[in-house]
C-alpha cells in the first residue's frame, strides 16, 4: 500500500505540474488544412489492413504469454524491424529532418545520440533480459529481490516514462493530423486513441508487432524514395548538394558544422548520457526482447534494429538538406503573409514529399506519419498495461496468486484506461510545448529504470532496499531537475530568462549519478535479513543469466 | 534452479571460460562505443574548428560530416561483431555446458 501511495503522490505531482504548465504557454496554433483526399485513402488502406491483422492476431492471442510477448515466436529479423518501428517516431522523422533543415549539422549530432544506445543495449542487457525475464523488465529487476517493493518501483518508472512519451505522441499526432488531413484536433486524438485501444486490446503483442513492422517498412521505403529523389536532383553528388544548400540557407557555411545545439561540455555529455542510457531503460523497448525465442534471436534483433535505425537517420539528414534545396526555395510552401514555413518547423519533410512526388506521394508520407504515431503509441500502451497487470496487479496485489484469464482481463482494462487517459491528456495538452517530455522520459528511464535493471543483472551486492530507494531517487531527481531547469521553468512556465533554479537543460548526468550512488549506498549499508537473501540469490541468477539454463521452461508457465 | 545444478555449472571449466570471455568482450565493445561517441561529443564541445575543416582543398564538405556518418556506421558494425561472435563462440560454449550438466 505504501508504494501505491508513493505512486499516487507522483502522479499527482506530475498532473499538478501539467496543470501549472497548461496555465501559461502558447506554442502558436497550427492551422487546419483543407481535406487531403489521397492521404485519407492511403490512411484508410493502412487502417483496414492493420485492423485485419488485429482480427487475425486476436484468434491467436489466447494466453497471457500470447498477449504480452506474441507467444515468444517472433524471429530476430522481424523483431529488429518491429524495434525500429517502435523507435523511429514521427518526432524523430519530422523533428530531426526539421532540425537539419533549420540548422544543418546539429540535426546529425542529435540523431547520433538517438542511435548509440543500441549497441549498449546489446552488450549489456538484451540477452540478459531474454534469459531472466518473462513479460516485463521488472521480472528481471525483481528476480532475486523483494517482489513487492521492486515491482512497484519498476512499474512507477515504467508508467511515468510511458505517460510522458504518450502525451508527447498524442499532441504531436493531433497537430500533425489536423495539418495533414484537415481533421479537427480532438477528432485526430480520439481516432489515434481508439485505434490503439483496438490493436492492443484485441491483438496484444502480435498485432502491435505487425503494426510496427508494416510501419517500419513503409517509413523506410518512403524515406529512401525521398532521399533518392534528392540525390537525383543533385546528380548524386554530395558536393553539389552541400554547395547549393550553403548558397541558399540563411546561415550559409554554418550549417556544415556544429552550431548552437551544444554550448558547454557538461551539457554535451549530459545530453549524450540521457539519450544513450535512456534508450536502455525504455519499457516498451525492453519489452520487445521477450517476444523472441532465445538469446541468439535477441542479439539478432538489436543488430538489425541498429542497422535500420542508423540507415534511417542518414536518410533524414539527406532529406533535411534536400528540403533546404527544394522546399525553402519554393514560395508555395510558405505562408504568404507571415513568410514562415506552412505548418511550422516540423514540416520540411512533409513539404519535400510533395516537392519530389506530388500529391500522391504527399498523401503516402502523411499516411505513413499517422501510421508511425499509431505504431509507437500501441507499443507504449502495451508496455504501460503490462506494468499495471503483470507487475502491480498479478505480483504486487495478488502476490502471484492469480490465474491467467484474470491477469489478461486486467491488462485489457488497463489498456483501455491508458488509452482513455492518453486521449484526455492529449486534448488537455493541445496548446503546450511538449517537446521536452520525450527528453524527460529518456532522462527518467536513464536515471531510474536503467540503473536498477543494470545493477540487478551485474552487481551481486545489490539489495532490495538499495534498488527501491535508489530507483525513486533517480526518478524524482530527474523529474525535479527538469521542472526547475530552463526548459520547463523558463520556456514552459514562463518565468524570466535566467531565473531557473537549476541552470542545465539536460540533467541526466546529475540524476543518473544520484540514482546510481543511492542504489550503491543504500545497498552496502543494508544488513537486513532480506539483504542477505538478495545477495545469496545472485549466484543462481547469474548462471541462468549467462547460460539461459531454466529460461526455456520459465517462459511457458 | 537446484543448488547442485548451481555448483555443477559454477565449477564447469567451460562456464568459467564463457564468463571470462564474454565479460571482457562486452566491456571492451562498450568502451569502444562510448569512446567513439563521447569522443565525438567532446569534439563538438571543445574543438568545433576541427570539425569545420574541409575534407579536401576547395570542398565544402567538412570533416564533421563523414565523422558523424562514421559514428553511425561504427554502432552498426560493433553490434554486428558482437552478434557474430556471441551467436558463434559463446553459444557453442553454452550448448556444451548445458549438455554436460543436464
Amino acid at each position: 500500500m505504501r508504494n501505491l501511495t508513493l505512486f499516487g503522490i507522483l502522479t499527482t505531482l506530475l498532473l499538478s505540474a501539467s496543470v501549472v504548465i497548461s496555465a501559461g504557454v502558447d506554442l502558436g496554433q497550427v492551422q487546419k488544412q483543407e481535406l487531403n483526399t489521397s492521404a485519407i485513402i492511403m490512411f484508410l488502406l493502412f487502417v483496414s489492413g492493420t485492423l485485419g491483422i488485429t482480427y487475425w492476431a486476436a484468434q491467436r492471442t489466447k494466453t497471457a504469454k500470447d498477449f504480452y510477448t506474441a507467444g515468444g515466436g517472433i524471429t530476430g529479423f522481424q523483431n529488429g524491424l518491429a524495434i525500429a518501428g517502435d523507435y523511429m517516431s514521427a518526432a524523430s522523422f519530422l523533428g530531426i529532418s526539421g532540425l537539419v533543415y533549420g540548422s544543418g549539422y546539429d540535426g546529425l549530432i542529435f540523431s547520433i545520440g538517438w542511435l548509440v544506445g543500441w549497441p549498449v543495449i546489446l552488450f549489456m542487457v538484451a540477452e540478459q533480459l531474454r534469459n531472466l525475464g518473462k513479460y516485463t523488465f521488472a521480472d528481471v529487476a525483481s528476480y532475486r529481490l523483494g517482489q513487492t517493493p521492486i515491482r512497484s518501483m519498476a512499474a512507477c518508472g515504467s508508467l511515468v516514462t510511458v505517460l510522458l512519451y504518450l502525451i508527447a505522441q498524442m499532441v504531436g499526432a493531433g497537430q500533425l493530423i489536423q495539418l495533414l488531413f484537415g481533421l479537427e484536433y480532438w477528432m485526430a486524438v480520439v481516432l489515434v486513441g481508439v485505434l490503439m485501444i483496438l490493436y492492443v486490446t484485441f491483438g496484444g503483442m502480435l498485432a502491435t508487432t505487425w503494426v510496427q513492422i508494416i510501419k517500419a517498412i513503409l517509413l523506410l521505403t518512403g524515406a529512401s524514395f525521398m532521399a533518392l529523389m534528392v540525390l537525383k536532383e543533385v546528380g548524386f553528388s554530395f558536393e553539389t548538394l552541400f554547395t547549393k544548400a550553403i548558397a541558399i540557407h540563411k546561415k550559409h557555411e554554418a550549417i556544415m558544422s556544429p552550431g548552437a545545439l551544444i554550448t558547454d561540455p557538461l551539457s554535451a555529455i549530459s545530453l549524450g548520457l540521457g539519450l544513450m542510457f535512456g534508450t536502455a531503460g525504455l519499457p516498451h523497448i525492453l519489452m520487445r526482447f521477450f517476444t523472441v525465442s532465445d538469446a541468439k534471436e535477441a542479439r539478432k534483433s538489436v543488430f538489425y534494429a541498429t542497422g535500420f535505425i542508423g540507415y534511417f537517420y542518414i536518410l533524414t539528414f539527406i532529406i533535411g538538406f534536400g528540403a533546404i534545396l527544394l522546399v525553402s526555395t519554393n514560395p508555395a510552401y510558405f505562408d504568404a503573409v507571415k513568410g514562415a514555413l506552412k505548418g511550422g518547423g516540423n514540416m520540411p519533410a512533409i513539404h519535400l514529399a510533395h516537392a519530389v512526388g506530388g500529391d500522391i506521394f504527399l498523401g503516402f508520407i502523411s499516411a505513413v506519419a499517422f501510421a508511425t504515431i499509431l505504431a509507437v503509441v500501441s507499443g507504449l500502451t502495451l508496455a504501460g498495461a503490462s506494468a499495471v497487470s503483470h507487475d502491480l496487479y498479478a505480483n504486487v496485489f495478488r502476490r502471484g496468486r492469480v490465474d491467467e484469464a484474470q491477469e489478461m482481463r486486467v491488462s485489457k482494462m488497463a489498456t483501455i484506461t491508458l488509452g482513455v487517459l492518453a486521449i484526455i491528456l492529449g486534448i488537455q495538452f493541445e496548446k503546450q510545448n511538449v517537446a521536452f517530455m520525450v527528453y524527460l522520459a529518456f532522462t527518467i528511464a536513464a536515471s531510474a529504470n536503467f540503473p536498477v535493471l543494470l545493477l540487478s543483472i551485474y552487481w551481486s551486492k545489490l539489495t532490495t532496499r538499495g534498488a527501491f530507494i535508489g530507483g525513486f531517487v533517480g526518478l524524482i531527481t530527474a523529474l525535479g531537475l527538469v521542472i526547475i531547469g530552463p526548459t520547463v521553468w523558463e520556456d514552459t512556465l514562463g518565468f524570466a530568462k535566467g531565473s531557473a533554479p537549476f541552470q542545465y537543460k539536460y540533467p541526466a548526468i546529475f540524476s543518473m549519478a544520484a540514482g546510481f550512488i543511492s542504489i550503491w549506498f543504500f545497498s552496502i549499508t543494508d544488513s537486513s535479513a532480506r539483504a542477505k537473501e538478495d545477495i545469496a540469490g545472485f549466484e543462481a541468477q547469474d548462471i541462468r543469466c549467462q547460460t539461459g539454463i531454466g529460461a526455456d521452461g520459465a517462459v511457458d508457465h | 534452479m537446484q543448488p547442485d545444478m548451481v555448483s555443477k555449472v559454477k565449477n564447469h571449466p567451460k562456464y568459467i571460460e564463457l564468463l571470462a570471455k564474454r565479460t571482457i568482450f562486452s566491456w571492451i565493445l562498450t568502451l569502444i562505443m562510448c569512446s567513439i561517441y563521447y569522443g565525438f561529443i567532446l569534439l563538438v564541445a571543445f574543438n568545433k574548428e576541427f570539425l569545420k575543416t574541409p575534407i579536401a582543398d576547395g570542398s565544402v564538405i567538412t570533416i564533421g560530416i563523414p565523422l558523424g556518418v562514421v559514428v553511425i556506421l561504427s554502432a552498426f558494425l560493433l553490434t554486428g561483431i558482437y552478434t557474430w561472435r556471441a551467436n558463434g563462440t559463446f553459444d557453442d560454449l553454452t550448448r556444451e555446458i548445458k549438455k554436460d550438466v543436464q
